[in-house]
């Protein structure tokens, strides 16, 4: 669960409201600071990872309304009243989600650090019944860099759950 | 029984479900309260220096609290051997924020700190600098006339130079039947963990002071720290018990480390610097490398002449090594060789082991000559390297330790299908896209030193075994938890291992394959020790059950000391801390290789690849379709995280060869790539089928585990490989890399 929300106040924030892993967390945040930012540092949900700021690797990947987005390329208070699911609302260590368990299954990580936004990205794109064949998988889940090669791992553990074997 | 319980065994990592849910803390992740934020600003001239700085735009944006530079700092220590790390170089480290002198474009020149991350971000935008530009000399190409020889220091004896002369090349090379000559290149290229690099330091108070880093060394950040701001080594404690990623990045203690540390001494207050990714690209990387290779070999194969010279850049501050020539004569058992390697000091940051360094560089150059000279030779690429098989290191005149590389061609071979391979000058084409298939050897030395660990019995039946040892990513932790349960006789879950804190026992930049040796090794080393201590308290325990055993006499299995002979005679090692008063019991040990010993062998891990490559006829792309790599490594300890391993080191195999370089502006001095969107890693639709084979090795010289380490023999073989698919594919032979779609039009 998030701690409680650390609000640093500035002249020109703006109060909003998200849903976030289902719980509704108000915060009052500047209009220049992102959704990654506001959920690393102020909600002290760290498991969204910044890996460069640039939409560019896909390591801060959430759900905001059913849909996978780049947290760091969208600013928070964009997202004032959204659903926003982290990887801390996708399972936890006594009830993980299929996909997670079949990330640590199939070694599908190495250091973890692109993994939260690997499996967010997975998820998202799984419930939305995307990726029909393991090609499209691929090409689907392109946006998610992995500098430590587990990319045959990761896919594997994304067919394995889309093939049923998680349920 | 099996004698291993748990080493040698495939197991889950154990931090698995931490990694999975969010739960595993990196170094910028620790919200602790009252932080300050630092944005780091660096220059954007190439040489000269800091004539001025204006800080009134960046002082007026609110929430900024401090600026520090070269005229607002702490004192730094003015002896260069204070500002050496555990990877240092020969040579005067770079130091942060020390004068005005800008050595190299990037240099971190300022530090601005606020009360939130945005208002340092966004002073940090404002800081005025003024420069006094001179000219510089970036470009490898048109400054190779002042090579020169490295100087030799620590690192040359870990990595060492070139070996002299043997026989006569020149006439060699004329008088052979088949020739080929090499020139190849590949630019620099950086690292790029995903994790970019942060501290998060907390200031305790009383000069005290808990830095979360990301690094590959607690112990070497720890030290570097200490040194450079004159405090005690107990009064720091670097913690990094989750890595992302550091491939050689994390070796050296970066400038992060220095400015979040300065920060949170001067203003006495917790202090967070994190790199943004522009950043990653401002310090070491692989250096860009020139190599000629000059082969020959008779009619019937047999390879004669070697000649490598490898031309490489370093900064005009330290002169950073690799091994890069050394390895086609340990290969290839030629009478005349001639190697060299050669630095050309540049103005550019000094380079940086970067994963599998100097080896991925050199073989890339041997195996495409071995494939060329095989092809003149109208021999199978596989058969020629057969011909040439070295059972002796004939460039050290020493035996291997354990070589099973013949193996690992067979078995590769076969599981790919290599006898389906057509010859260069036949079309083999799959619509239309040409089909190639290649092969390389792959080669890594192995590295042993000394490691520290320590390894309590608990009262409550708990071993807990420690080391600063990091992981970052390679599997470190689970696997040294194998490691210790098996020589206690305990099951996993009865196994804590404390590693990634400075307070633990010293261990080695975790770096070059070494660490499952030098601290799997010292970890044994420790409970051994432990064991011995339990079984002498066993041993006096009243009615005195193993009273006349010896050591040997017995085994730790289940949890309990069991007689061999008559294992219902068994002590529960709960029972042994009982008899001591409920106190645990603990040993510590260094665990030192007998390099007497070690010295009269050729030590090094050894890998095959096989590779199939399509090449698009009208677009020229390439994509690898499917590769195997057959891995020789002596014992591996967990088949699960190893393959991993050995697939991570394939992917960089296939970056190397196709996707990853950072471009340089010659003119401007800078790195013109410097984001994830322009310097390219393979995403996941450019890797397609990978297979990875462990063949059977024993070693019992190299250490006690019989390990050689795998974090780089899986990248070695495999750029190579794909260079010789393409060239079988299309019969052109691209020698720059990486290999560009306009190559092959």
């Amino acid at each position: 669960m998030p701690k409680p929300v650390t609000i640093r106040d500035n002249p020109s924030s703006h109060h909003i409201t998200l849903q976030v892993n289902g719980l509704e967390t108000t915060l009052r945040v500047p209009p220049w600071v992102s959704l990654l930012d506001a959920l690393r540092d102020h909600l002290d949900l760290t498991g969204t990872k910044k890996g460069c700021d640039h939409g560019q690797c896909g390591a801060c990947t959430v759900i905001c309304d059913g849909d996978r987005i780049l947290s760091c390329l969208t600013l928070a208070v964009m997202k004032d009243g959204a659903r926003v699911t982290t990887i801390e609302g996708i399972g936890t260590e006594d009830r993980l989600h299929p996909l997670q368990q079949a990330f640590i299954d199939y070694d599908a990580f190495q250091c973890g650090y692109c993994t939260p936004g690997q499996i967010c990205s997975g998820v998202a794109m799984l419930d939305a019944g995307h990726g029909e064949s393991r090609e499209e998988v691929k090409d689907l889940m392109s946006g998610n860099l992995c500098r430590c090669g587990a990319n045959t791992n990761i896919i594997d553990a994304i067919m394995a759950v889309k093939e049923g074997k998680y349920e | 029984m099996n004698e291993h319980e748990q080493i040698g065994q495939p197991r889950r990592r154990i931090e698995g479900a931490r990694k999975v849910t969010g739960q595993a803390k990196y170094a910028a992740e620790y919200n602790v309260p009252d932080l300050l934020y630092g944005y780091i600003v660096n220059s954007t001239i190439t040489r000269g220096r800091i004539t001025a700085i204006d800080e009134a735009a960046a002082r007026s944006v609110a929430g900024v609290v401090e600026i520090f530079h070269h005229e607002r700092r702490s004192k730094l220590p003015g002896f260069d051997v204070i500002y050496s790390d555990m990877d240092a170089p020969p040579g005067s480290p770079f130091r942060p924020l020390y004068d005005a002198n800008i050595r190299f474009n990037g240099q971190p020149i300022a530090l601005v700190v606020a009360e939130t991350f945005e208002a340092a971000r966004y002073a940090a935008s404002l800081l005025n600098i003024h420069y006094e530009e001179e000219s510089f000399d970036v470009d490898l190409l048109t400054n190779l006339a002042r090579a020169r020889k490295p100087s030799k220091g620590l690192a040359t004896l870990i990595k060492p130079l070139p070996p002299g002369p043997r026989g006569d090349f020149e006439t060699a090379y004329a008088q052979a039947d088949a020739r080929f000559e090499g020139h190849f290149h590949h630019g620099s290229q950086h690292h790029n963990p995903l994790e970019l690099f942060a501290t998060t330091t907390v200031y305790e108070g009383d000069g005290k002071l808990t830095i979360y880093d990301k690094t590959q060394g607690t112990t070497n950040s720890q030290l570097y720290v200490s040194n450079l701001f004159g405090l005690s080594f107990r009064d720091v404690r670097v913690i990094a018990p989750f890595v992302g990623g550091g491939f050689g990045s994390g070796l050296r203690p970066q400038y992060q480390l220095v400015l979040c540390v300065m920060a949170a001494l001067q203003l006495r207050r917790n202090v967070r610097v994190v790199m943004d990714r522009a950043q990653m690209f401002t310090f070491g990387h692989r250096p860009e490398t020139i190599q000629h290779t000059r082969f020959g070999a008779t009619a019937d194969g047999k390879l004669t002449a070697i000649n490598h010279v490898a031309l490489a850049e370093t900064s005009r501050f330290e002169d950073y090594n690799e091994v890069v020539v050394n390895h086609a004569n340990m290969l290839y058992p030629a009478d005349n060789v001639a190697l060299d390697y050669k630095l050309v000091p540049l103005d550019r940051f000094t380079p940086l082991d970067m994963r599998a360094p100097g080896g991925s560089t050199g073989m890339l150059a041997i195996e495409t000559t071995m494939d060329q000279l095989a092809d003149q030779l109208g021999i199978d690429p596989l058969e020629f390297r057969l011909r040439n098989y070295a059972e002796r290191d004939v460039s050290a005149d020493k035996p291997y330790s354990s070589k099973e590389l013949r193996e690992c061609y067979r078995q590769g071979a076969e599981r790919f299908g290599w006898s389906e391979r057509k010859p260069t000058a036949e079309v083999n084409r799959r619509g239309n896209r040409l089909v190639g298939h290649g092969m390389s050897s792959g080669i890594w030395d192995v590295i042993a030193l000394p490691g520290k660990a320590s390894a309590e019995f608990t009262a409550d039946g708990k071993l807990i075994v420690s080391s600063a040892v990091t992981d970052n990513g390679q599997g470190t932790y689970t696997v040294m938890t194998q490691i210790a349960a098996d020589e206690l006789g305990l099951p996993l879950e009865a196994v804590s291992f404390q590693y990634g804190d400075s307070r633990h026992p010293l261990s080695p930049i975790q770096g070059g394959s070494y660490t499952t040796a030098v601290i799997g090794s010292a970890i044994k080393a420790a409970c051994r020790a432990l064991r011995s201590k339990l079984f002498k308290l066993a041993q006096i325990m009243d009615g005195f059950p193993l009273g006349d055993a010896l050591p040997e006499d017995v085994r730790f299995v289940d949890g309990a000391i069991v007689l061999k002979k008559d294992p219902f005679i068994r002590v529960s090692l709960t029972d042994v801390i009982a008899f001591n008063h409920g106190k645990s019991v603990t040993a510590s040990k260094s665990n030192i290789p007998n390099i007497f010993r070690l010295k009269q062998y050729t030590r090094a891990a050894h890998a095959a690849s096989f590779v199939e490559v399509e090449v698009d006829e009208q677009l020229g792309i390439i994509n690898v379709t499917r590769a195997v790599t057959a891995v020789a490594a002596g014992a591996i300890m967990n088949p699960h995280t190893a393959r991993s391993q050995i697939l991570g080191g394939m992917v960089w195999g296939i970056s190397m060869a196709l996707h990853e370089e950072t471009l340089l502006d010659v003119n401007l001095g800078k790195y013109i790539n410097t984001d994830l969107g322009e310097y390219h890693l393979p995403v996941h639709a450019d890797i397609h089928d990978l297979d990875v084979i462990f063949v059977e090795e024993h070693d019992d010289v190299i250490n006690e585990l019989g390990a050689k380490g795998i974090g780089e023999i899986g990248v070695i073989s495999m750029a190579p490989a794909i260079v010789n698919a393409v060239y079988n594919a299309t019969g052109k032979l691209v020698q720059v890399f990486p290999i560009k779609v306009g190559d092959l039009l």
